[in-house]
């Protein structure tokens, strides 16, 4: 049952990047479109998201609860060291989700109020991703320091370094090309679908050179980032993998092709969190000097893994379900592949 | 402030913040299904538009209420990271199946708001049940976790130790199922009243009167029932609360000696340094007769708990009697409301009957959280009762009271934010509504 506790964990883990990563990609996207076009943008995005959207950001507490219920010391420690970054994510997810709603249910459209809420969310759209990333950054590369004995080494330098930065970057980037992809299948025209392959292509463009910082980065502060990737068969064969489908889907763009590109743009980026996470696991926190919290060590007690197990169950058989029919019942129909 | 102080005063920010917007947020859903199924039924638009309008409401409070739920997931472990070590095995399920609940909840709400005209009928208003049935089952849930809390059960304590660990008698522990029903029933009586009261004030303003009056009359018939029927549920509480938390009930009560047909005391200051009540007023016998169904019977009070597991007994005490008396006013008013529509109803249209809804607008909420003050204050110093300190709980990292003023200025901000919305909506009501009626 532990290893159906942890695979769920997984399973929401990335389904909050590819999902929620997508919501706030379409933020992001929205930053940096040109003033012209955003009202475009946002409708394509609003009649994308609306129905969506808080169920995407639902995985994201099916994961923090598998994580204080069934990995409690995991738990506590990451909201210890890194309740900071922690805190400034939960303001990011707090000012995004509100300000979507309310930019759609305010009763009276008046252009100041729109803007306020716009810029809210526009921005908190670009620091929660961020600060999500910081947060794996940190926790895959030793920085939490369990026996530091300052303020700062303790609860600020465990995520605010340049690896853990990069890697937000890298995550922000990550989020805009998954929106980017995902919103070109459902433009309502062909001008829109070409900004959004535009805009794909820049964020696929930033994501290569911040990806390309995160492994400079880590080879200055001696993260063993090259080994982890490339020194083991199975996340190698990932890497290969996202970049095989990577040039795919650019193939298939060029061809046409909409509806099916998304598909393959989750697959990317679930080859890059596999290859991270196959290379740890069953490590989730790596603290500084050696010590590591393992997923397979640091659980809750049976009884309550094989409760916990049970519930995932039961719930994922009514949740998947209706969760498919709502996406099938809100996407555009013309196209489907 | 010190650090301990400004965690436990976040805490208390975020659930009483959070409280008010899951209340809404599940029990507005059951009226908008009432005004749905009213309009399916009789095809009068009056109910689509209630319908609508109530949608748009339930949205707001949806989005709030997620992001307060998805703050105050995090706040358990950010504050309280050593509490979440040992209580997270133990009182987690009902955490995982809120969570079950709560995505169910989000899925259907997703289905119900933009669903109209693109589904059956039926099958969008079963939606808009799923809505409220999830959301009710989670706020279930989440009390479950609180009374374990209370009345910590399903492991054995043995030496600082945790063991045979049994989540599924810890979720279904004695408290549970008292303190789950008087939650659920205030929360329709807060909700009831206050949505009334919003749609009485735009009746006493003539505005779309047919529209306020419908609205009017789902939501106050759901309060003034719940209100009826709350005290009985409270005596249930109260019942528990002396077999599992003694010192709970006896702060509750400000009831410091123990003695013989021991008396309930009304209101005053209760003086812990002389350990006597100041301007009460005190009837003998009640307490005994309330917790032992007899006059005499000694109930055991402040006297046999060592002080330094006692409560705050000023604010517990105050805390229950607005809360009781708040109570008393919603379960009359309610009664009124009733004999009115019985017997009286030329007094439905009246200026000052509509007042006393007006008034009562803000009334079930106050009581909800003078409650929730009850509950959470009358445990303390216990974080798990007789188990762990709350001090023993607290985060290290040092300057939370840097967060506790940040976390404050943001549920201000929220909540003047829906206020704003609402009050948006309201006034938007002729425009959006009334043409098509």
């Amino acid at each position: 049952m532990l290893y159906i506790v942890i695979a769920f964990l997984f399973f929401s883990i990335l389904l909050y990047f590819l999902l929620g990563g997508a919501d706030f990609g379409a933020g992001i996207i929205e930053l940096f479109t040109s003033a012209d076009n955003k009202s475009r943008t946002r409708k394509t995005m609003y009649q994308a998201m609306g129905p969506i959207w808080e169920a995407n950001h639902m995985w994201l507490i099916i994961a923090v609860v598998i994580m204080f219920v069934g990995f409690p010391l995991i738990y506590g420690a990451m909201c210890t060291y890194l309740h900071i970054p922690l805190l400034i994510m939960l303001l990011g997810i707090t000012a995004r989700g509100t300000a979507f709603s309310f930019r759609n249910y305010d009763a009276i459209k008046g252009e100041t109020t729109q803007n306020f809420y716009n810029h809210i969310f526009v921005y908190s759209s670009f620091v929660t991703p961020l600060f999500l990333g910081i947060i794996a950054g940190s926790v895959v590369s030793r920085q939490i320091d369990i026996h530091a004995t300052t303020f700062l080494s303790a609860y600020i330098f465990n995520w605010l370094n340049w690896f853990s930065v990069t890697v937000g970057l890298f995550t922000v980037a990550l989020s805009g090309y998954l929106a980017a992809v995902y919103l070109i299948g459902e433009a309502d025209d062909d001008n829109d679908a070409r900004r959004f392959i535009r805009k794909a292509w820049q964020m696929n463009i930033a994501a290569v050179i911040f990806g390309g910082f995160v492994f400079f980065v880590a080879d200055l502060e001696n993260i063993q980032l090259v080994h982890w990737i490339f020194g083991n068969p199975v996340s190698l064969i990932a890497v290969i993998a996202a970049s095989i489908s990577l040039a795919l889907l650019w193939l298939m763009i060029y061809n046409g092709k909409r509806k099916i590109i998304r598909i393959f743009a989750a697959f990317q980026v679930t080859m890059v969190l596999l290859s991270v996470g196959y290379t740890h696991f069953p490590n989730l926190v790596m603290v500084k000097g050696g010590q590591n919290l393992s997923l397979l060590a640091h659980h809750a007690p049976e009884t309550t893994i094989n409760d916990l197990g049970l519930a995932l169950i039961i719930g994922s058989f009514l949740i998947l379900p209706s969760l498919f029919y709502l996406y099938y019942s809100f996407q555009k129909k013309e196209e489907i592949i | 402030m010190n650090d301990f102080i400004a965690a436990r005063s976040q805490m208390a920010i975020s659930l009483g913040f959070h409280i008010i917007y899951s209340c809404i947020g599940m029990v507005m859903p059951v009226f908008m299904a009432v005004s749905h199924y009213k309009w399916i039924k009789t095809g009068n638009p009056v109910y689509k538009n209630i319908t609508q309008a109530w949608s748009k409401g339930v949205a707001i409070f949806f989005a709030t209420g997620a992001v307060s739920g998805t703050i105050l997931s995090f706040e358990l472990g950010l504050l309280w990271p050593k509490f979440m070590e040992h209580a997270g095995p133990i009182f987690g399920m009902p955490f995982s199946l809120e969570g079950v609940a709560f995505f169910i909840e989000a899925i259907a709400l997703g289905f119900f708001l933009y669903g109209w005209n693109k589904f059956n009928k039926w099958f969008h208003w079963c939606t808009g049940i799923i809505v409220g049935v999830s959301g009710i089952a989670s706020g279930i849930l989440v009390v479950s976790a609180n009374s374990w809390m209370n009345n910590p059960s399903g492991f054995d304590f043995v030496n600082g130790q945790y063991l045979n660990i049994d989540p599924i008698k810890a979720m279904f522990n004695g408290s549970w199922f008292s303190e789950a029903l008087h939650m659920t029933i205030a929360a329709f009586s807060a909700t009831g009243f206050a949505v009334a009261g919003i749609h009485a004030l735009m009746i006493y303003r003539k505005r779309n009167i047919v529209f306020h009056t419908q609205a009017f009359k789902i939501a106050i018939i759901f309060g003034a029932v719940a209100a009826i029927i709350q005290p009985f549920s409270g005596d249930l509480s109260a019942k528990n609360a002396v077999k599992r938390q003694p010192a709970k009930l006896a702060a509750m009560e400000a009831y410091f000696h123990t003695q013989p047909y021991s008396p309930i005391v009304i209101g005053g200051i209760p003086d812990t340094a002389s350990k006597k009540v100041k301007y009460g007023i005190e009837i003998p016998g009640l307490l005994s007769f309330l917790v032992n169904d007899n006059f005499k019977q000694e109930v055991n009070g402040l006297d046999k708990i060592p002080t330094k597991n006692q409560p705050p007994i000023a604010i517990t005490h105050l805390a229950f009697d607005l809360m009781i008396s708040i109570g008393s006013v919603m379960m009359l008013v309610g009664i009124l409301y009733f004999v009115a529509l019985w017997k009286k109803r030329s007094w439905l249209s009246k200026k000052w009957f509509l007042n006393l809804f007006i008034l009562s607008t803000p009334f079930g909420f106050i009581a909800v959280e003078a409650g929730w003050t009850v509950t959470e204050v009358g445990r303390q110093p216990w974080i798990i009762q007789g188990i762990m300190r709350t001090s023993e709980a607290v985060t290290p990292m040092p300057g939370i009271h840097y967060t506790f003023y940040l976390f404050t200025a943001i549920y201000f901000t929220l909540s003047i934010a829906v206020i704003f919305l609402l009050s948006r909506q309201i006034k938007m009501v002729p425009e959006l509504y009334d043409r098509k009626t």
